[in-house]
């Protein structure tokens, strides 16, 4: 296992501030707290080679467990070993075997081309000279970052700075990878390319990859596993299509027709949205079969076409959300 | 090692593309030395009693103090603090190397670039200036040797303290308050302002074991031989000891606050 979570718990203390001058006064003297359970013994594996998406709303926990696995942050109880490190405790040895991106912040120098904080970092974890001219090689081509890596950081676009970020945190091989929203903020184009990275990245150098997410589309394409986590604790764990199934095992369908009678009324299945000439129809295979539905449908429908999916998994996270009430 | 001298060149680099600042600076700290030399022209012409340095080497003094100013410990590392208030002091801490030690190398180069960059116009202006206001060269070669050992001392001195800001920024997010009191601290006690042998003799026995006394005055009274070649080993190992035990201090407070360290936010 390259990841052993065992009950890890971390309460935030936030000093709690009232509105107004003399609230304001009164905290001056008196320091009230609140405190917010940020993660309540949360405790998964994740195996050598994964690649795990770690979704759940704002403020589940989220960032929060990665930081801890990570090193940066110290649980206030339970346990975690990464590598067999745990790295809060070791926090210096044991960075030198992982890679974090995190969406929202920036590791590269503002004010330099990007290259030179690929140097900078080439020095801080002592990469061999060799190693590092191949890998830096390996992450231009893969990034696609020939046409700017010269340019200095604040000119870059959203898109090429995070996949020089994705670059600068691989440079030192490591064999986990963190990733907190790497897809934040970018447009199609810079989403596909992170994406086909990734599962590049895991696929072909066996890089254990988590990553959280708010954009099921990387989820969808991405993760063979979903740990669903709100409110600090673990909602579910496990396969995309397991969690489809928990939520409900309805699938759609789209049906588009010339001309028909517009009343709707089948059992086992509702009708979600109408558009013009269109049905999107949400029905239970269990109750009735899609060659049944298809039946009962052209009875009324002249068909000109039929689409059947997976409702998307926004819906069924959604769901979820509600019906845990997080 | 390697790591900490590449953050260092990184930021020299850095640090000397700013010349229109640099150039800013050179005119700022020629006024402020021009006033303080006009100031002390006055009380010195309208004195009778005895005096603990004679005028000129309160202006050499002075004017060693401008030229020097980029060395004073009056800031923390604006980039620093930057990163601790946005959060993205969190990459920091992914880094496989003592923090301390990475702040205190870009403490190095905040400190000494601007410095190289400002102090060699303004020497060469306060030796041309008019006889009654121009810097006096040292007295002899040996002079130069002790200020030269000095002036590494004090770097060593001012880049613990402004570490020591830099650190703080992680308790108080703003780093203001420190900030204002530490620059209006360090200034006065260093000798900056009024050269220290012109303090009361009690506050002057006091500031003299500060490690203040050691950015500016120690390494001024070498410059202008008022301190002896043969005293340089004993006031050389009393900054370096200073630094160490800031050195200390910083490592220790770094250390306490990593412990409970949140960084907020996604």
């Amino acid at each position: 296992m390259d990841i052993v979570a065992n009950e890890l718990s971390k309460v935030y203390k936030i000093p709690k501030r009232k509105a107004g001058i003399m609230n304001g006064l009164k905290s001056m003297v008196h320091r009230e707290y609140e405190e917010i359970v940020a993660l309540n013994k949360v405790s998964f594996e994740i195996g050598k080679g994964e690649l795990v998406g770690y979704i759940g709303p704002n403020g589940a926990g989220k960032s929060t467990s990665i930081k801890i696995l990570s090193g940066i942050l110290t649980p206030d109880s339970g346990e975690c070993k990464v590598l067999d490190k745990i790295p809060y405790k070791d926090r210096i040895n044991y960075v030198k075997n992982i890679g974090v991106v995190f969406g929202q912040r920036t590791q590269l120098w503002w004010d330099l081309p990007v290259i030179d904080s690929f140097e900078l970092l080439k020095d801080i974890y002592k990469i061999r000279f060799g190693d590092y001219v191949k890998m830096k090689k390996e992450l231009i081509k893969w990034l696609n970052l020939e046409s700017f890596i010269n340019t200095p950081v604040r000119q870059l676009s959203l898109g090429q700075k995070m996949r020089c970020e994705l670059a600068a945190s691989l440079l030192h091989s490591p064999s986990i990878l963190f990733l907190d929203e790497p897809t934040i903020g970018l447009d199609a184009i810079s989403k596909l390319a992170v994406r086909e990275f990734i599962k590049k990245l895991n696929k072909e150098r066996g890089v254990t990859v988590i990553l959280t997410t708010h954009d099921m589309d990387d989820i969808e394409t991405l993760c063979d596993r979903v740990i669903v986590i709100g409110k600090g604790e673990i909602l579910s764990d496990g396969s995309l299509k397991s969690l489809r199934n928990r939520v409900s095992n309805e699938r759609r369908l789209i049906l588009d027709f010339e001309q028909g009678k517009n009343t709707f009324s089948i059992e086992g299945a509702t009708l979600v949205r109408e558009e013009k000439n269109r049905l999107i129809i949400d029905f239970n295979p269990d109750i009735i079969t899609p060659a049944n539905l298809i039946t009962a449908l052209s009875t009324k429908y002249k068909i000109k076409d039929i689409l059947i999916e997976n409702p998307p998994i926004e819906e069924v996270i959604a769901q979820l959300y509600e019906e845990l009430k997080i | 090692m390697k790591a900490y001298l590449s953050i260092i060149k990184i930021r020299f680099n850095l640090l000397l593309q700013y010349r229109i600042a640099a150039f800013a600076g050179i005119v700022t700290q020629f006024f402020f030395g021009i006033i303080r030399v006009m100031v002390f022209y006055g009380f010195y012409s309208s004195t009778t009693g005895s005096v603990p340095i004679d005028y000129k080497v309160a202006i050499s003094y002075i004017w060693l103090g401008q030229a020097m100013l980029g060395m004073i410990p009056w800031n923390g590392d604006s980039e620093i603090q930057d990163l601790i208030r946005t959060g993205n002091v969190t990459y920091e801490l992914v880094r496989p190397m003592n923090l301390y030690n990475y702040w205190l190398a870009r403490a190095f180069a905040l400190r000494a670039a601007p410095t190289f960059l400002k102090s060699i116009p303004l020497f060469i202006i306060a030796l041309l200036l008019p006889k009654e206001y121009r810097m006096e060269l040292p007295p002899n070669i040996l002079s130069v040797i002790g200020w030269i050992v000095t002036t590494f001392g004090a770097l060593m001195i001012s880049c613990t303290i402004t570490n020591i800001i830099n650190i703080t920024t992680l308790y108080s997010i703003s780093g203001d308050g420190i900030q204002r009191l530490l620059s209006a601290i360090v200034t006065l006690f260093s000798g900056m302002i009024v050269p220290l042998p012109l303090f009361p003799d009690r506050l002057k026995q006091i500031l003299s074991y500060l490690p203040f006394s050691g950015l500016v005055d120690i390494p001024a009274r070498f410059f202008t031989g008022k301190i002896i070649f043969n005293q340089l080993p004993k006031y050389f190992s009393f900054q370096i000891i200073w630094a160490i035990l800031l050195y200390g201090l910083g490592q220790w407070i770094l250390n306490r606050k990593l412990k409970d360290l949140i960084v907020q936010g996604g």
